[in-house]
């Protein structure tokens, strides 16, 4: 078996006396999808900013491609995008505009391809010359998830990604993941609060509460294990202990 | 540092410039307004010429180096607002962006607006007052090159003040060097200036920039000491904020603020 591409290791973040993040461990293979669940308030969003080195740990490793993160930021986060719901990228230029300089932030070659191939993909091309500002929310969703596909990640963090697009779209989206995956080996960790889009796309997932890991494992598995009728069932019994 | 990802930041604020009529006024109107209501009073002040010689060349050549110092601050400290405007902090720093990368993106841009509002003002300079800046003559380019660093060096300082203390500090970015303004002595020579104030201006770089300009207008000494003085607090003073930049950035980090300035 080829080794992890992401691997954490007993990963705590303390705010003052608050601990956010408890000590969690976790590993991501080449081309899987976990699904990491939880309530409001788990340290989902924490988690997320601290592999992207948004966010300093107070203790425990995070390490990529085999290299640790605090000392190898810049080829890490080269290899990494994220989306979420509640990003959004510069209001004053065009979605065109952001995606080229998306592009080079990244040094991307070929840049005006690319941008063409990937507003393509995304069905953006009625608005590719819009302002930004004028995009809807699940348009401004698609740009931001359009800006994370566009620098060819190897790991994508997606902190609910869906969360604001119509069934359609939605549909859409997960259909394209999942061909990424399936043509480049891409390995995604992500949220949502959508059981059935958690059960649908994640090989493994984690189950996260007041920053400890609770539950893991396939969703089939979790929902056995805790003897309910699906994964919805599950995380209302875990939320309301 | 990766030249590539400074020009992605300056590409990206030369987008927003080009269809901004607000940001566009910001370095040519405002600037053009300055000099104006200025060169009236110069204008008006010149009728005393006896009493008051050369008042014409000192006033309107250190308004011009004013804002010289005042646009490179803002060039800095502006453009990391405008990614807190854009909500734009998480996008870049989680790209293989670095501080220091970020940091020279802010000093390109800041040359920028230093080199259209000085073209702006001496030009209009010597269209409407017959004032020529350039009988400061070949000194002027390091007199301006100091000015551009003391800039830089109130720009990062406030911008590391937003950064640390968020939306609140943000009026810094407009006030702070007006707090410098006063011992920077512009328009007035350090002998004017109470003693302690003095000592407080002579470790002013700025102080000492229009202290050489007065000098060389005056008695055409060459201003090598006053240069030298500036240039050397320059540095010293350039490599201290850097620093303080990039430890209040971890500091945001450690305390998970960085992703939630301006919120
Ligand atoms: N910078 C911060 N300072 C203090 N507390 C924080 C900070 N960021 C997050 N928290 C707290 O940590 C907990 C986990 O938050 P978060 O990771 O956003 O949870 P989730 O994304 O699972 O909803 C919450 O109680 C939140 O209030
Ligand atoms: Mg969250």
């Amino acid at each position: 078996m080829s080794s992890p591409v992401v691997e954490v290791r007993n990963l705590s973040k303390r705010f003052g006396g608050f601990t956010a993040v408890d000590g969690i461990s976790f590993e991501i293979g080449r081309g899987e999808i976990l699904g990491l669940l939880g309530p409001n308030g788990a340290g989902k969003t924490t988690t997320f900013q601290m592999m992207l080195g948004l966010v300093t740990p107070t203790s425990g490793s995070i390490r990529m491609f085999d290299l640790d993160l605090q000392s190898n930021r810049e080829t890490i986060l080269q290899q990494v995008n994220f989306s979420s719901t509640y990003i959004s990228l510069p209001f004053s230029l065009t979605v065109e505009e952001n995606l080229r300089v998306v592009a080079r932030l990244y040094g991307m070659s070929d840049i005006a391809t690319r941008v063409d191939d990937m507003v393509q993909k995304m069905e953006m091309g009625e608005w590719r010359h819009k302002l930004t500002r004028k995009l809807s929310s699940g348009q401004m969703t698609r740009l931001t998830l359009a800006k994370a596909l566009l620098t060819e990640p190897k790991v994508l963090f997606l902190d609910e990604p869906t969360a604001s697009l119509d069934p359609d779209i939605a549909h859409k989206i997960r259909a394209i993941l999942l061909e990424e995956r399936q043509a480049t080996g891409l390995s995604i960790l992500y949220t949502s609060h959508n059981m059935r889009e958690m059960e649908e796309m994640s090989d493994r997932i984690i189950f996260l509460q007041r920053g400890k890991i609770v539950a893991e494992g396939t969703a089939k598995d979790i929902v056995a294990r805790f003897g309910q009728a699906d994964l919805e069932d599950v995380f209302l019994k875990l939320a309301r202990e | 540092m990766a030249y590539h990802r400074i020009a992605a930041l300056v590409i990206r604020h030369l987008y927003l410039y080009r269809r901004s009529l607000p940001r566009v006024m910001e370095i040519i109107y405002w600037p053009f307004l300055d000099l104006v209501v200025w060169g009236f009073i110069t204008v008006y002040l010149a009728t005393f010429q006896g009493q008051m010689p050369a008042v014409v060349t000192f006033l309107l050549g250190a308004l011009i180096l004013w804002d010289v110092l005042f646009r490179s601050q803002q060039g800095i400290t502006i453009s990391f607002l405008e990614e807190i405007w854009a909500r734009n902090l998480m996008n870049l720093f989680a790209s293989p962006l670095t501080p220091s990368e970020f940091l020279a993106a802010t000093m390109v841009m800041s040359l920028f607006k230093v080199t259209a509002v000085s073209v702006v003002m001496s030009l209009c300079a010597w269209l409407f007052y017959g004032y020529n800046v350039f009988i400061i003559g070949l000194w002027l380019m390091p007199f301006i090159a100091n000015l551009v660093l003391t800039g830089w060096i109130i720009g990062v300082f406030t911008t590391s003040l937003i950064m640390r203390f968020g939306q609140e500090a943000e009026v810094l970015a407009w006030s702070m060097v007006f707090l410098f303004q006063p011992i920077s002595c512009v328009f007035y020579p350090m002998d004017v200036l109470p003693a302690w104030l003095k000592g407080v201006a002579a470790v002013n770089p700025a102080a000492h920039v229009f202290e050489g300009m007065r000098g060389l207008l005056a008695t055409h000494t060459a201003p090598l000491t006053n240069l030298g003085l500036a240039s050397g607090l320059n540095l010293l003073y350039l490599g201290a904020v850097v620093l303080w930049f990039h430890h209040t950035f971890n500091v945001c980090k450690e305390r998970g603020s960085l992703v939630r300035v301006g919120e």
